[in-house]
């Protein structure tokens, strides 16, 4: 049976977040997901935003933990080696009804303690961002509103964790967990039991089914749908800062943002459904998407598209985000309610859920070898020719180019399945390199990348999945391998 | 291929290929039907005979090839930078370039088809790359959206091995590929072809359980009553190719709006003098032997250009796409004193039967001849006297009328 000190449930940002937090400190760490790969639901389907903060309900704890999150990427993503790009957010008013809104919302960022959002007017906001409405009469500028690279963040997270003694068990999911004398022992999982001392649910989207394991009834996690478009690089219409919509009663809109690799990301819509494992885009509200947005950007070409995808933000009922411990249920952390704002709280959330162990009584001896830096798979497109040359001299396989629109090459693939957390779907490999995430979907690589996946570690190809158990990417061979017989 | 050996023939000392497969031929190697060479060769060769005929034609002439080698930039004097697993960040210094990058395929993204996003989901090249070069199956039963060539190809190949083709829906009231596909893939099977039909939604969370067909009204909008569910395991997509030209673009060459493809005149100039185009990149072709004839044009005229043999132009012709046409290649013409024919490949808008072509230059009729049939899924041609051009407007009208 497998032993730890503290078992992690969900291997999403947030969880992978904890587990290296963890690492810190002298500690078995064991983190279980029921995805093929770390980040395999909410974290990989969101806007991308490091967020400040400005517009959390005041006084509450994602406030506290979103404008505490804020300031510590810069260091973070510099230790990880994750893309992280200071772009800021705009939000401009172009009716009289928005723009009489605009104190307030600058009155809730001082609440906030987000001290650095400016009015700016109409003139102004065009200049920064020439394709934007110009009815435009005045709006706010956010500065510290930046986008990073969500699937590898969540993959750093994990695999520094991992290089500091966490271990991650993928493909399994959580049945039940073993509640002994008021305090939590163990889980059962597919992958058998599992004994733990603490036990921290950041099971997002499922946290109320992992609750309602220990008893916890009190709130329901229904999904809000958000559908997105990523528009193609070359697209002209074009936006340089997060371009936001004032917020209504109903909403906090559609925006429009460049992502990290430069393609412009459009949208969320946002609907409530009961059905955790509809992920489906619809006619309508990608319909909605190009109504609401065409209001900031007139002229966003939507026929620029290379892909629409939506995510499922864990809508907590009733709201608000929710670190909890419980006298009942002793050595026991639940997280909820960990919605949009999540991927940004995820490194604050690691050290809140740290410190709330602590106070139950986790014991605190530092882990002298810890180290906070993680190198990542080179990223052969952002090098110049020589290093470039100088890489494909170490290793011939960084000069195959194996997805030629965002050019990415075999050395690269070839590392990333071997990596500590390795990458053997072929959504695993698109998430750490953008392999298929180009123009053309893998319309090119796919079928090469395939072929990788199933030579390095040595799986039949007919084993090769897209994410999840069942999602094999062919139905078997075309014609028998011919055996010829040793004579 | 066609257009290295053509340079060759012309004289050019040095021609180099630089290919990002391991292999030459291009798409050519995955295309394993016959159909290729019906005019070019007069015979019936299949993609890879094909292919090897200018392989073979290349080596003997001295051809120089590099594989495995990406091109990564183009610059406007010819310096051409690619990846090379063995010699590294490689820099070639050419006096002029023929850009022959050929196209990719439009993917469910660009025709954004809503649903969900499950395994099983191909555009027709990627699964004829799978089938016929590495020997894997992609799927069992199948919904193939698109009438384009490839995808009636497919229709008929994923029969052939055992796969169950559902049907194959077009969204326009048209055939996009030939007729002769239709009837050899798809009418000699029993394939079913949905026109005026489109794909509205892929359902299944991870692999394909099925997709949603609709017939569409005039403005190509699905009519929700007409929804019905097809049980499959794949989709294959067949809805256009984009001539693919991220290179030229970054060489800054001219980029035409209709074709995607680089501006060229009659010698497959773009509008950078030393670089070339011909074949996919600068059109979507639908036969071959149209691509291995223009790409003998772009291979002549570039070795010519490298050996300073480019006679000046006196000024130029535009090519004015008329009634009926959707663009004309060569965009325009360089008038020069050569004594040459210069042929014009144009595409319709609309079918139409028993039509008159007319080319008119500067108002002044040029030729005329009458087809039985036009479809935009097959490419017409004309021939020109450049002695009978003057600087001006050329137009091609298709109308009906014999």
């Amino acid at each position: 049976m497998l032993q730890t000190d503290v078992l992690v449930i969900g291997a999403g940002a947030v969880g992978c977040a904890i587990a290296r937090e963890l690492t810190k400190y002298q500690l078995k760490v064991l983190v279980v997901d029921k995805n093929e790969d770390v980040g395999g639901e909410a974290s990989k389907s969101n806007s991308a935003i490091i967020h400040t903060g400005y517009d959390a309900p005041p006084g509450t704890l994602e406030s506290q933990l979103v404008v505490a999150a804020n300031p510590m990427y810069e260091l973070l993503t510099r230790q990880l080696d994750v893309p992280y790009q200071k772009v800021g957010a705009i939000l401009p008013a172009f009716t009289d009804e928005q723009f009489d809104k605009l104190p307030a919302l600058k009155a809730k960022a001082f609440q906030n303690r987000v001290y650095d959002v400016e009015y700016l007017t109409g003139e102004q906001l065009l200049a920064m961002e020439p394709n934007l409405n110009p009815e435009v009469k005045a709006g706010l500028y956010i500065p510290r509103e930046n986008i990073i690279d969500p699937f590898l963040l969540v993959v750093a997270y994990a695999e520094n964790a991992q290089q500091n003694g966490a271990h991650f068990l993928l493909n399994t999911k959580v049945t039940g967990i073993r509640v002994e004398n008021g305090r939590v022992v163990g889980a059962q999982t597919t992958a058998g039991e599992i004994q733990a001392t603490y036990i921290v649910n950041a099971a997002g989207l499922y946290c109320d089914d992992v609750a309602a394991m220990v008893g916890k009834n009190d709130y329901t996690v229904n999904p809000r749908k958000g559908q997105f478009y990523i528009l193609d690089k070359n697209t002209t219409c074009k936006v340089n800062h997060i371009v936001l919509p004032i917020p209504t009663k109903v909403t906090k809109g559609k925006l429009m943002c460049p992502t990290i690799h430069g393609n412009m990301l459009v949208g969320p819509t946002a609907e409530e459904l009961e059905d955790k494992q509809d992920y489906s885009t619809t006619a309508e509200g990608l319909a909605s998407i190009e109504t609401d947005v065409r209001r900031l950007i007139p002229g966003v070409n939507l026929r620029d598209s290379i892909t629409q995808y939506c995510g499922l933000r864990p809508n907590r009922n009733p709201e608000g985000l929710h670190v909890d411990t419980y006298d009942d249920v002793k050595n026991y952390v639940n997280l909820s309610g960990v919605r949009s704002t999540g991927l940004t709280a995820s490194v604050s959330l690691g050290k809140y859920v740290a410190q709330r162990l602590i106070e139950i009584g986790m014991p605190v001896n530092f882990n002298s070898t810890f180290n906070p830096i993680r190198k990542g798979i080179p990223r052969f497109h952002e090098m110049t020719y020589e290093e470039q040359d100088a890489l494909i001299r170490e290793n011939p396989l960084y000069g195959k180019v194996i997805c030629r629109c965002e050019t990415i090459t075999e050395g690269e693939i070839v590392e990333a399945i071997h990596r500590p957390i390795p990458a053997r779907s072929v959504d695993a490999i698109k998430r750490r390199l953008r392999a298929g995430m180009g123009r053309c979907q893998g319309g090119f690589c796919g079928p090469r990348v395939l072929e990788i996946l199933g030579r390095e570690p040595g799986v039949p190809t007919e084993e090769i999945r897209k994410n999840q158990i069942g999602s094999h990417m062919i139905t078997g061979k075309v014609r028998g391998e011919r055996v010829i017989a040793n004579v | 291929m066609a257009a290295a050996v053509s340079a060759k023939k012309q004289g050019a000392k040095q021609v180099l290929v630089i290919e990002r497969d391991s292999s030459l031929g291009g798409i050519l190697q995955q295309c394993i039907h016959p159909g290729f060479g019906l005019s070019y060769y007069d015979e019936e060769l299949t993609g890879p005979e094909y292919a090897g005929r200018f392989i073979r034609q290349a080596q003997e002439l001295g051809v120089k090839t590099l594989l495995n080698s990406m091109v990564l930039e183009v610059l406007p004097d010819g310096t051409v930078i690619c990846t090379n697993a063995e010699y590294g960040i490689t820099t070639v210094r050419a006096k002029s370039v023929v850009l022959a990058m050929g196209c990719r395929e439009r993917t469910r993204g660009n025709i954004q088809i809503p649903g969900t996003r499950p395994a099983g989901i191909y555009t027709a090249g990627a699964a004829q790359r799978l089938i016929n070069r590495q020997n894997e199956m992609v799927g069992r039963r199948v919904v193939i959206l698109g009438s384009g060539d490839i995808g009636m190809i497919m229709a008929r190949r994923m029969t052939l091995e055992g796969a169950q083709v559902v049907a194959v829906v077009e969204i326009m009231d048209f055939l996009a590929g030939l007729t002769r596909n239709r009837v050899q893939c798809l009418d000699d099977f029993g394939i079913p072809l949905l026109l005026s039909h489109t794909v509205t939604r892929v359902m299944g969370n991870r692999r394909v359980e099925g997709v949603c067909v609709a017939r569409v009204d005039e403005n190509k909008k699905p009519i929700l009553e007409t929804e019905e569910f097809y049980p499959c395991d794949t989709l294959l997509l067949s809805v256009g190719l984009i001539p693919e030209n991220e290179l030229s673009r970054t060489a800054h060459v001219e980029m035409s709006a209709i074709t995607g493809g680089p501006v060229v005149n009659q010698c497959m100039q773009t509008s950078v003098p030393c670089l070339f185009a011909c074949g996919n990149v600068v059109h979507v072709n639908d036969l071959v032997d149209n691509v291995s004839w223009e790409s003998e044009v772009a291979g002549r005229e570039a070795a010519r250009y490298a050996m300073g043999q480019l006679p000046q132009s006196a000024g130029t012709v535009t090519c004015e796409p008329g009634n009926n046409v959707r663009y004309i290649c060569p965009q325009h013409i360089a008038l020069t004193e050569e004594k040459a024919e210069v042929d014009l490949y144009f595409r319709v808008k609309l079918p139409e039967e028993k039509v008159r072509i007319r080319l008119l230059c500067n108002g002044k009729e040029l030729g005329k001849k009458s087809a039985i049939k036009v479809n935009p899924g097959e490419m017409e041609h004309i021939k020109v006297s450049m002695s009978d051009l003057t600087a001006g407007k050329l137009e091609v009208h298709v109308a009906k009328g014999v």
